[in-house]
């Protein structure tokens, strides 16, 4: 895994969430959010970061640009570890890693107009020379993500859904960034909508040569904007590979349960579904050993106490299982 | 052929408003027989929600009111009915589940005391009785330990075993229709397929038809028998699922089909992904003629000027378009 032309690198990141209780609210227990997640991604790369809902992958997201800190690991970005960073180091961070966030609606000002909320970061990284330069840039980049220049005097309200993850996207974009981490950007969208801004997240990427970090539920969405995808269980790292490789010849049983229980939009194609049983254990108490093996159907007795580590099956693809690759 | 089982006509349910009054449902007109898996899907705001809850009479009057058409089950006109009549027909006809379980179990009941109110109330029983027959739906929609889960409180199971609880209730009394309202849209994947699995099989055993309302057209693809696609209030296709797929003939249905990634079969990033430009238009003031001309890559003048009515261009696949 170790990529020597990595643009971002993750090394055992682990993220613990104090459970508290009691009269004298104590730390009672710990959820492991993230627990030991490693994975690099490349210059120009999309990474597509799947699982379902608890399994550690927006908490992830959110580590790497430390709006939540850490409990452990390092995250290595243009050299440099940010979880050592200051204050200062990751102010000047920020211009070059950029966040886009799942609900439109929640995430930008209401009571700042288009303009202001496109144009703070200008402001903030003194990226305009004067006023003039200001504005025009604003109006620049409403038209890239494809709004018009006359929106910027508008509050978010006057908006669709559609729009508005629009106006999120020419936020990130103002700075010049790097690498966007792409927290569910389309599953608050309908699909006719969906498609239109993953459209334009490619056309951002090959214009300005972005790197994306894009985490999402949808395998299928997924599956279509990414090179490589890391499949999330409980916090670990199951698999990771290829986009194409991984819907072929998935190795993890969780992979394979996962992309088997994707509804496909096509009455003539049957397959065969594998069907989990049960629910996502509770990530306070996840199970021994592999955390997957009170689900999986290929468990044997030793996978509740022994931990897979993530081992390379071929080249460039990574599983953490006892049994398969 | 034999009557259907609800067969709605010209139904116009709309909402007034500070703006003015919101054609939610502008002249819907579907029907389900017996023991069919009717698909109704669309994007939001197109009326699926709307239309759903007009048949049970779940939508608030005011703001709401049925302007015209008339929803017919099993022969009799519902709109006229009063409550106590309409009682008789939720729950023991006629059921819906809905999308958030947690917001439709009370919280301060445990779930065996909801079920077995429905229990109680329909089918005249002892407290005692219905709950017996709660443990027994508990069971039969699957959840572990049901002579003690009754005793639990919605807070306690997770969003896949409350809509198991959701469906427990919904066919406690054995209702000839469920109406499910996007019932795995809050649930993640795999618990998506154990949750589609199960109303298959409470469908075979109970032989109930079910009206499905949707947005994944994977999910549509999978379970249903005939589809209904919605637009801006309005049907704009009707077609047997196989049809519907594979020869789409409304613009709008041919672009919701394309503009889905799909798993099984992609050419990866090379391939880029057809969208429908603009956004649904408002239903406060709806444009002339077809709703969907301001997106439609075939618009022609006469587009704007009638709307064009539903019209078979073979058998049981319905087009609401001039082309």
């Amino acid at each position: 895994m170790s990529n020597t032309d990595a643009l971002l690198s993750v090394r055992d990141l682990r993220k613990h969430f104090a459970v508290k209780g009691g009269v004298l609210s104590r730390v009672i227990d710990k959820v492991h959010a993230v627990d030991g997640v490693s994975f690099d991604i490349g210059a120009g790369e999309t990474l597509g970061l799947v699982g379902e809902s608890g399994c550690g992958k927006s908490t992830t997201g959110r580590c790497i640009l430390r709006l939540i800190e850490p409990s452990s690991g390092e995250i290595w970005f243009d050299g440099a570890d940010v979880t050592k960073m200051d204050a200062t180091a990751l102010r000047s961070l920020r211009r070059d890693m950029q966040i886009i966030f799942q609900d439109p609606y929640a995430s930008l000002n209401p009571r700042l107009t288009v303009g202001a909320i496109v144009g703070e970061a200008l402001t903030i990284h003194n990226l305009a020379k004067s006023r003039r330069a200001h504005e025009e840039r604003v109006v620049q980049l409403l038209e890239t993500v494809g709004l018009q220049a006359d929106h910027m005097r508008r509050f978010p309200h006057e908006f669709s859904g559609g729009q508005r993850q629009r106006i999120g996207i020419a936020r990130a974009l103002a700075v010049e960034p790097k690498l966007i981490v792409c927290d569910e950007p389309v599953s608050a969208l309908d699909v006719s909508i969906q498609a239109q801004v993953i459209n334009l997240l490619e056309d951002l990427q090959e214009q300005f040569g972005l790197t994306y970090l894009f985490i999402a539920h949808d395998l299928s969405v997924v599956e279509h904007i990414s090179t490589r995808i890391a499949v999330m269980y409980l916090g670990r790292v199951v698999e990771i590979a290829p986009a194409r490789d991984l819907y072929d010849t998935p190795l993890h049983p969780y992979s394979e349960a996962l992309l088997s229980a994707v509804p496909i939009p096509d009455p003539t194609v049957k397959r065969q579904r594998i069907m989990l049983q049960g629910d996502v254990p509770n990530p306070i108490n996840p199970p021994s050993g592999c955390h997957f093996h009170t689900r999986c159907p290929i468990a044997k007795p030793d996978c509740a106490t022994r931990v897979p580590e993530l081992r390379e099956s071929r080249p460039g693809h990574w599983v953490s299982c006892h049994y398969r690759g | 052929m034999a009557e259907p089982l609800l067969d709605i006509r010209g139904l116009k349910t709309w909402f007034k408003t500070d703006d003015g009054m919101v054609r939610a449902v502008d002249g819907v007109s579907l029907s389900i027989d017996r023991g069919e898996t009717l698909g109704v899907v669309g994007e939001s705001g197109c009326g699926k929600t709307v239309t759903a809850r007009s048949v049970l009479k779940l939508i608030d009057m005011p703001p709401g009111r049925f302007e015209a058409g008339q929803i017919l089950w099993q022969g009799r006109d519902l709109i006229p009915l009063d409550e106590t009549e309409m009682n008789k027909i939720r729950a023991r006809e006629i059921a819906i589940i809905f999308q958030e379980p947690m917001t439709s179990l009370n919280p301060v009941y445990t779930v065996g005391d909801q079920i077995a109110e429905v229990i109680e109330l329909h089918q005249k029983l002892s407290r005692k009785q219905a709950m017996v027959g709660a443990a027994d739906m508990l069971k039969l929609v699957n959840i572990p330990n049901p002579e003690r889960r009754v005793h639990d409180y919605p807070h306690q199971f997770s969003g896949g075993m409350r809509q198991r609880v959701m469906i427990a209730m919904a066919l406690s009394c054995q209702p000839k229709l469920l109406i499910a309202d996007e019932p795995t849209t809050a649930l993640d994947v795999t618990i998506q397929a154990q949750i589609l699995e199960l109303m298959q099989e409470m469908k075979e055993r109970f032989g109930m038809a079910i009206m499905l309302i949707t947005h994944a057209m994977g999910v549509v693809a999978e379970t249903t028998q005939r589809v209904v696609v919605m637009y801006a209030g309005k049907v704009v296709e009707e077609a047997p699922v196989g049809a519907l797929f594979g020869d789409p003939r409304h613009p709008y249905t041919q672009g919701l089909i394309r503009s889905i990634p799909r798993v099984d079969r992609s050419a990866g990033r090379q391939a880029r992904l057809e969208s429908i430009p603009g956004t649904v238009p408002s239903l406060l003031d709806p444009p002339p003629g077809c709703r969907f001309a301001a997106r439609c890559r075939y618009v022609m003048p006469a587009c704007t000027q009638a709307i064009p009515p539903l019209k078979e261009v073979a058998p049981g696949h319905k087009v609401a378009c001039i082309l």
